[in-house]
């Protein structure tokens, strides 16, 4: 793999009035080709003004920003628009225009590239079968749902044939049936076109759903990156646990914990599962073995880039050393948290 | 008293025309430099595609100094530009200086009012597919601003109509010259409803066609 687009350093200062803002801190990151590549961040992280570096819509104050290859913060206004040519992207609103119909819209990127008619109407009616949308080429966007308006928005960003595809909060404004309509479709462009995809959002839920790598981006800064799966199974900081609690929901709050409490007198602990794991075997002896009898509490295994992951919270009644040597054998095949003794 | 039609039927004729003349040049001059003005008042405004806070400061000055003029005194103010155009500041061609100037500062204004209701993020998209800000002027803010845009200019148009009326002050012809002259000066108020009923025809004829053509534009 080589790299789609690479930030070297790279920060972005806005002057506002007399103050300085610091949008982008120093990034460093890397985005292969062919991936699909999650940015997320509250709002104010930044994240907007880093997807903005890539296609030049905001330059850089300090450092570099390569797009296959090409040094864009070294460009002029006028190279900049050819490279733009090739990088599709897609906005939470939709940013369509209210005066041209769906098909009209598809075709304006190809008007400014100066492609022929006959070739332009050919490439709008196959973009408009991609979406799905062939039956509404004369409708006008005002007509269109938030889900079809976003699908043209699609077929406009890839109608150049874009290697590349930046969205940015493309499924914030959707109902959640759309949005995983949405996040489909631009998981179809990944797959089926090549086009490597960088997906901005706040939701978590995104990221699960279709992104191969994440970064974690808060003030400006990336605090934390890897694969979904590692980001999701091992979050190093505070930020990047909220964010992943609010897609996996498995681990009890101390809220729970207290109302477990209650009518759970024993020890609790929670046991990390990933994929197949072996605590059933443990478990399975928990009796017989160690004297210790367990009652599932709390908990959620969920589905992460093909693999299960998520925990479950047991509550282990029993002798001392019984419960200590069923926790010594548990630890062997996975990692296990005391949350309350 | 009697009006003899036969007599002012050819004048009021040669009035029409002059009103017409002085108006449709206005009209065509004064809407090209006010929509460069607007235009330009409105790209260069701060994070705007031509964002340039100079040039925009200069304008934004100098609309605020002449529009609050009134028409009266802006064509004795403007007299010396008039007679260094023309070669003359009576009559009709040279009240075409003045409300040239004064209807591309008021359209320039309207102009720039209905772009600003354009959604950034719609130029911004059309930046992001590549587009130059000349392309962006020409097929983003034209076509999503049209509407309003027919609308302001129908808007202006009336008040031109009401400019070239003050032609009559400085030698000019037009109808404004023709109800004073021969209505209101000779007591002859049958000549002063004429003139007016010309003059709301003529309004009512412009402010129907630019309402059909922004309703086409707005399809509604």
């Amino acid at each position: 793999m080589s790299a789609m687009v690479q930030f070297d350093s790279v920060s972005k200062v806005f002057e506002v009035g007399k103050r300085r803002v610091t949008a982008v801190d120093g990034i460093s990151l890397t985005i292969e080709k062919g991936e699909i590549y999650g940015i997320i961040g509250y709002s104010g992280a930044g994240k907007s003004t880093l997807v903005r570096l890539i296609n030049g819509l905001e330059r850089a104050t300090s450092g570099r920003v390569l797009v296959d290859s090409e040094d864009i913060t070294a460009l002029s206004e006028a190279r900049l628009r050819r490279v733009r040519g090739g990088i599709g992207m897609i906005f939470q609103q939709f940013n369509l225009l209210r005066s041209r119909t769906v098909a009209g819209n598809v075709a304006y990127p190809l008007r400014i590239a100066g492609w022929p008619k006959a070739r332009r109407d050919a490439r709008v009616a196959e973009l408009l079968d991609f979406v799905g949308l062939g039956d509404r080429a004369t409708s006008y966007p005002e007509q269109l749902s938030g889900g079809q308006k976003q699908r043209v928005g699609i077929a406009r960003a890839l109608a150049t044939e874009p290697k590349l595809l930046l969205a940015d909060e493309s499924t914030s404004s959707l109902d959640p049936e759309t949005t995983s309509e949405v996040l489909r479709l631009l998981q179809r462009v990944n797959r089926e076109l090549g086009i490597t995809v960088v997906v901005i959002t706040h939701e978590m839920e995104v990221v699960r759903s279709i992104a191969d790598r994440v970064a974690v981006l808060d003030s400006g800064r990336v605090i934390e990156h890897g694969t979904v799966f590692e980001v999701f199974s091992r979050p190093k900081t505070p930020t990047a646990r909220s964010f992943v609690s609010t897609v996996l929901r498995d681990q009890p709050t101390t809220s729970d914990l207290e109302r477990l409490r209650m009518s759970h007198p024993g020890r609790i602990v929670t046991a990390e599962v990933i994929d197949a794991g072996r605590i059933g075997s443990v478990l399975s002896h928990a009796m017989s073995t160690y004297g210790v009898r367990f009652e599932i509490v709390f908990g959620g295994i969920s589905a992460l880039q093909n693999r299960s992951f998520g925990s479950i919270t047991l509550e282990l009644v029993g002798e001392p050393d019984g419960v200590d040597a069923l926790l010594a054998d548990l630890r062997k095949v996975t990692t296990v948290k005391e949350v309350a003794a | 008293m009697t009006t003899d039609w036969g007599l002012l039927g050819p004048v009021l004729v040669q009035a029409i025309g002059e009103t017409l003349w002085a108006v449709s040049v206005t009209l065509v001059l004064g809407g090209l430099f006010g929509f460069i003005l607007g235009t330009v008042l409105y790209t260069t405004r701060q994070g705007n595609i031509l964002s340039n806070a100079p040039v925009n400061t200069v304008l934004n000055v100098l609309v605020n100094i002449v529009r609050p003029i009134p028409f009266i005194v802006f064509i004795a103010f403007i007299q010396p530009v008039t007679l260094g155009l023309l070669g003359t500041s009576i009559g009709v061609p040279a009240i075409i200086v003045p409300m040239t100037i004064a209807a591309s500062f008021a359209f320039g204004r309207i102009v720039e009012q209905n772009l600003v209701t354009i959604d950034p993020g719609v130029i911004e998209a059309a930046r992001a597919m590549g587009a130059s800000p000349l392309r962006i002027i020409t097929t983003i803010l034209v076509p999503e601003a049209l509407g309003p845009l027919i609308l302001g200019y129908t808007f202006i148009f009336v008040g031109v109509v009401d400019m070239s009326a003050l032609a009559g002050l400085i030698g000019g012809g037009g109808l404004g010259n023709f109800a004073i002259l021969y209505g209101y000066q000779r007591f002859n108020y049958p000549v002063t409803i004429v003139a007016v009923i010309v003059i709301v025809i003529l309004v009512q004829l412009g402010q129907f066609l630019g309402n059909a053509l922004a309703r086409k534009a707005l399809r509604r």
